[in-house]
């Protein structure tokens, strides 16, 4: 059990690598009750919304969500989080579990007439059921007239011990499942029930390996108040074109003027140590960066890391050394995700 | 489960195991140390010739947790390492006190494997 944003929380409950393919190859349940859960309703939610957020609200109908981010006014990443819509003027945030109170300061200093904001990261536990047997799972503990949304969407129900339930199909790992929440007293529950019919239960270690083999940004070590999303290579989620949103002039002069750095995926290119957090990257003996995420991907086998690169050094096949305890190691970039099904 | 610890082995509060009574001492991790850390995925052992002393950092376990320090048990000179280990780190998990060593120890002052712990006495402070 190690400390996490305010939890404790269990690294592994079998073995990371064990777990890890577990969700490669049928699937996992991770307790995620740590993050937190924002409710938005209101005649002017949706537009409030679009001018806090990077991507484009108005493109989500009722039903679906989408990846998105909220910048501060230098165009930084104060958080990375999933926005729902769930009905005509209500929504649901999941937001990361050591921003709960940042976020919603910040939102909550911005509200305007028309939007109300809760924060229920309290009532709601989160459970995230993954991998290619997780709706399968899903089929036989909801029963068959309860579907799974479909990609990225969100449904809710009442449960039959009174409880509401809110499944979404999303998650961090790069494989199909759902993320389900629960009041925080029926949790117990659907853990035991996920876990009956085949999910095999998963600690943070494995989260941290299946993430980032996808490439996919832990905010906190990938993504921080002074790299936008730009340069953290999320421009996917950033729509410059419709109305302002805050942050928006910063990438604007970024995107005329060049990214300061990029975000960028690293392998050693010989046999040696895993790759972790804070290591320095070298080019031509400079120090041009260091490692803001590492470790060994158990689906590939090596060692894999990311970094903020200079652009110069970012195009991938870019060969590089990475300091590991006073010894160079020769590496290369690559292109992301790492791992490719 | 893996196969208890030999009688004859000696450990350190920094969780190492040597053995007693050979003129060239296997090194490894305990059972427990193994566990704590989970899948082994790089080692990084000293080189055979060098004279080190008790408690230097002379070798490195990686898992998929984290990076650990492994400390020579007690002084003298590294007269072997386990390469099969280095090339097959899930040994160290799957047989720690067997295929699992690490490096072999000539000690120079064998009075310092006095001072270990027996596996009972290590195991009630590893807790």
């Amino acid at each position: 059990m190690v400390p996490f944003a305010g939890w404790m929380m269990p690294v592994q409950y079998k073995g990371i690598t064990e777990e890890h393919l577990a969700v490669r190859n049928a699937c996992g349940i991770f307790d995620i009750s740590h993050m937190g859960e924002f409710l938005v309703s209101g005649p002017a939610a949706r537009d409030w919304l679009n001018s806090l957020l990077t991507n484009n609200t108005t493109r989500l109908g009722v039903g679906q969500g989408h990846y998105t981010l909220l910048l501060n006014d230098q165009g930084g990443v104060i958080d990375d989080l999933i926005l729902y819509r769930t009905g005509a003027e209500s929504w649901f945030l999941v937001v990361n579990a050591s921003k709960i109170d940042e976020d919603f300061a910040w939102m909550q200093s911005r509200l305007i007439v028309g939007v109300s904001l809760e924060n229920a990261s309290a009532i709601y536990a989160g459970l995230a059921v993954q991998g290619p047997r997780a709706t399968a799972v899903y089929q036989q503990v909801a029963g068959a007239h309860l579907e799974l949304p479909g990609r990225n969407g969100i449904d809710s129900f009442i449960s039959l011990r009174g409880g509401n339930c809110i499944v979404c199909r999303t998650g961090y790992t790069g494989e199909d499942g759902f993320e389900f929440f629960c009041e925080a007293d029926e949790a117990a529950f659907w853990w035991d029930e996920f876990v009956e019919h085949g999910a095999a239960p998963c600690g943070l270690g494995a989260r941290d390996t299946l993430r980032l083999e996808m490439g996919y940004p832990l905010n906190g070590n990938d993504l921080s108040p002074d790299r936008t999303p730009l340069e953290a290579g999320l421009g996917f989620f950033v729509d410059m074109d419709k109305p302002a949103f805050t942050g928006r002039e910063a990438l604007a002069h970024q995107k005329v003027h060049g990214l300061p750095s990029k975000l960028t995926g690293l392998r050693l290119t010989e046999k040696g140590p895993p790759l972790r957090a804070h290591y320095q990257v070298f080019a031509n003996g400079q120090a041009i960066g260091e490692l803001c995420s590492g470790g060994v991907s158990p689906s590939l086998g090596y060692g894999i890391a990311m970094a903020y690169l200079p652009p110069a050094f970012a195009a991938s096949g870019t060969s590089l050394q990475i300091d590991i305890r006073g010894k160079r190691h020769p590496a290369e970039t690559l292109k992301k995700p790492f791992y490719k099904k | 489960m893996p196969a208890p610890a030999p009688a004859n082995a000696r450990f350190a509060k920094s969780h190492e195991w040597i053995l007693t009574g050979e003129a060239e001492s296997p090194v490894g991790i305990s059972q427990h140390a193994q566990a704590e850390l989970g899948d082994v995925v790089y080692i990084e052992l000293p080189e055979v010739g060098r004279t080190v002393t008790a408690g230097e950092s002379i070798a490195v376990i990686e898992s998929v947790k984290a990076a650990s320090d492994i400390y020579a048990p007690v002084s003298g000179e590294i007269t072997a390492v386990n390469a099969a280990a280095a090339a097959e780190t899930s040994l160290v998990n799957s047989d720690p006190y067997g295929a699992g060593w690490l490096f072999k120890i000539k000690p120079s002052s064998p009075t310092e494997l006095d001072a270990l712990l027996d596996e009972a006495a290590y195991l009630a402070q590893a807790g």
